[in-house]
């Protein structure tokens, strides 16, 4: 009759076990199939708009519609930390026995483990063998350990026993990483902020909240530029110009941010994410007042009102960067000393084209300045660090998991009657074909070795 | 000599290659293997060659344009069959299981004439986002990943063809005809596992590049966008494949499965994301 196991070892043996592990990871992504199918965090309306209502309060019910947060796919993730705790902690008491407590004589029941042996009967002394055996080891493998018992030599030698190791760092790089997205979540954030060039913000915006977020210090965009690939539309680089100011104090200047090339102060880090224009543009006008030839260079708002030399006076009604397909073009208004109003069109791409008009005035546009807004995301994340530490660590663990072996071989030299025995076995602790034909090799020269 | 010469080329060679190595499997003359496999390192050499000369084909472009050929659908297409052709001809150094070519070498074939028949060929000037060292880093290691999950795919449909007719006929009577020079049921397992550990590393550090990428350029590492949870759906399961090894009952046929499952998962992520889904991703999709 089977033992009835007390609920905490039970637990633990539920928590130890490799099949749990298989399961969670198959369930973890079948499950995450499910946030690529229907798109996340969207608003209730935009839902609607794909499901019935029944549909929808069924998948919200169910939180698919943020399920990456879900409690259950968060508890997915917490089975899954427990179960790879509980698996090294298990294991790792005996491999840390192994790789740091080795076994230094190895008897023949041990011997009778290995797969990789070999035996020899040669003459001379025991000691004379010993260090024969010792000079042999320490050239074709490694310096052994050297253990008198009982009449009897044994050497033990060891490469890599750290290699043991790799499974249980990638392991723990994994829950580093955890802890590292743990961190970020509770103590970082993601903002916007839209800076107008030449203006200066201290405060962002974070997702989904009214309720900005002081810097503490502020960032001024002095420019922002986008600039596209001859002959195309393809952008080819979206710039901006920051400058950051601490208390009163200018910390950089000017710094240009571009896409993957964020700006850093403080643990806070900008990254170009966007830009727009403000309806705000520049025009330059040149005005010429044809009686006497008089010009004049006009920097204007739209709506402004300017005086004009002769007594007339002029603004602009409205501006398009694209005025149907003839470029850059502004609608001008002239009000004339006697209050008679004309509009017209000028164009930028046809400087000559207004000096045909019959009236006491021409006018060019010589050229305009759109003021940019530019995009800034606002990201702080003091984990980053530990989850780059823990991707650091899963490369190298990994690496060493499933590239190195831990190998060791015990030789055991006695007399039998006047001659010596000599008796050599090895073990690796994974890549066994590759061990065997090291150890072919080391017989091979082993022969040679003892027989000279 | 120009790139799309050379990418014709190889396809061609690539193409050779899998013909004999079919005709190879029903006549089981060991010189048409030989003659498929110098074939395939024909046409890797070629394909290099392709690459490079694309890569300066760029520079010579006017508008300083000038990239690594990794940057949009047609040019990771190519450089997925090239990996394909190195990572077998890698193992096949190792092992020297000829058969195994006639499952591998027409991943690479697909591939190849895929790209060249249907995909815009054209070298395009990147975008803000794409102007990162990150890019040739997370690209090479992705794909090599793939690489290496595309020959333990072959395999493992290897594996179950052949463990389907030696459980079918008397143990003591190994299996006849094509099957024969099928590597045994233990080789091929033990390949589909070597690759597989070969692939994994890479997949994890293609993820993880891909991470710092994302960061540097959207300010975060991880946003659950639909490829980067697909790739980490691959990762899953390659890691269950990992693990199974150790647990009795989960070796042979379900590893072959798990095997194969994995791949799929891989092609999805690689392509159907950009094709049926839409994400941050989509570059040339």
């Amino acid at each position: 009759m089977r033992e009835k196991k007390n609920p905490i070892d039970a637990l633990w043996d539920f928590f130890c076990s490799l099949r749990l592990t298989i399961v969670t990871l198959i369930l973890l992504a079948v499950t995450s199939i499910i946030g690529t199918v229907i798109q996340q965090n969207l608003s209730p309306e935009e839902y609607l708009q794909e499901y019935s209502e029944g549909t929808y309060k069924l998948l919200d019910s169910l939180q698919f519609f943020d399920m990456y947060h879900s409690w259950w796919f968060l508890a997915l993730l917490g089975v899954f930390s427990l179960n790879l705790i509980a698996c090294s902690l298990k294991r790792f008491p005996r491999v840390w026995k192994a790789a740091t407590e080795p076994v230094l004589i190895a008897d023949d029941s041990l011997f009778q483990t290995f797969s990789n042996v070999d035996e020899h009967l040669v003459s001379g002394s025991v000691d004379d063998v010993k260090n024969r055996m010792e000079t042999f080891l320490r050239q074709r493998f490694a310096g052994p350990i050297v253990t008198e018992k009982d009449g009897v030599v044994h050497l033990f030698s060891q490469k890599m026993p750290y290699a043991r190791f790799g499974v249980y760092v990638t392991h723990l790089s994994i829950l580093i990483i955890f802890i590292g997205a743990i961190i970020g979540s509770l103590w970082g954030y993601k903002a916007y902020v839209n800076i107008v060039e030449g203006s200066t913000e201290s405060r962002v915006w974070p997702r989904g909240s009214n309720a900005p977020i002081d810097l503490g210090f502020s960032v001024r965009c002095d420019e922002f530029s986008v600039s596209f690939y001859e002959g195309s539309d393809r952008p080819k680089e979206f710039k901006s110009l920051l400058t950051v100011i601490d208390d009163g104090k200018v910390i950089t200047e000017r710094r240009p941010v571009i896409v993957n090339d964020p700006l850093s102060y403080k643990g806070i880090t900008f990254y170009q994410s966007s830009y727009g224009t403000t309806g705000d543009t520049l025009l330059k006008i040149k005005a010429t007042l044809k009686s006497t030839g008089e010009t004049v260079d006009l920097t204007v708002r739209q709506g402004q009102q300017v005086a004009l030399p002769g007594g007339a006076s002029m603004r602009v009604l409205n501006f398009a960067p694209s005025f149907q397909n003839f470029g850059p073009g502004a609608r001008l208004e002239v009000v004339d000393a006697g209050g008679n109003r004309t509009s017209f069109l000028v164009l930028k791409a046809f400087p000559g084209f207004d000096a045909q008009r019959n009236t006491d005035y021409s006018f060019t546009l010589s050229d305009f300045q759109q003021r940019y807004y530019t995009g800034l995301l606002v990201a702080k994340d003091p984990g980053v660090w530990v989850v780059w530490l823990g991707c650091t660590l899963m490369v190298v663990g990994s690496m060493v998991a499933f590239f190195l072996s831990h190998r060791r071989i015990w030789v055991t030299i006695q007399p039998i009657g006047k001659k010596v025995g000599v008796k050599i076995g090895g073990a690796a602790h994974r890549n066994q074909p590759g061990f065997e034909l090291f150890f072919d090799e080391l017989k091979k020269n082993l022969k040679s070795e003892l027989g000279s | 000599m120009t790139s799309s010469l050379c990418f014709n080329l190889a396809t061609g060679a690539y193409f050779a290659s899998m013909v004999l190595f079919v005709v190879y499997l029903a006549s089981r003359i060991n010189g048409t293997a030989l003659l498929a496999n110098l074939l395939a390192y024909a046409g890797l050499a070629v394909h290099t060659a392709a690459i490079g000369l694309r890569w300066y084909e760029s520079y010579q472009a006017p508008g300083g344009v000038g990239h690594a050929p990794l940057s949009n659908l047609y040019e990771s297409v190519v450089f997925f069959a090239w990996t394909i052709i190195l990572i077998y001809l890698i193992i096949d150094l190792k092992y020297r299981q000829r058969a195994v070519g006639a499952f591998v070498v027409p991943f690479a074939f697909v591939a190849m004439i895929w790209a060249q028949l249907r995909l815009n060929d054209s070298i395009e000037p990147l975008v803000p986002a794409l102007q990162s060292n990150w890019l040739t880093y997370h690209v090479i290691t992705c794909f090599l990943g793939y690489a290496a999950f595309a020959v333990a795919c072959g395999v493992s449909i290897m594996y179950l063809i052949k463990i389907g007719k030696e459980e079918k006929t008397p143990s003591n009577n190994p299996a006849g005809g094509v099957l024969s020079i099928f590597p045994s049921t233990k080789i091929l397992d033990d390949i589909n596992y070597k690759a597989i550990m070969i692939g994994f590393p890479l997949l994890s550090l293609g993820i993880i590049t891909g991470a710092a990428w994302a960061n540097y350029a959207w300010g975060t590492y991880w946003s659950w966008d639909p490829k980067e949870t697909w790739s980490l759906i691959v990762w899953f399961i390659y890691a269950a494949f990992l693990h199974a090894r150790f647990t009795r009952g989960w070796v042979g046929r379900k590893a072959a499965w798990l095997s194969i499952i994995g791949f799929c998962a891989t092609i999805f992520c690689y392509l159907g994301v950009n094709l049926i889904l839409s994400g941050l991703h989509s570059y040339g999709g």
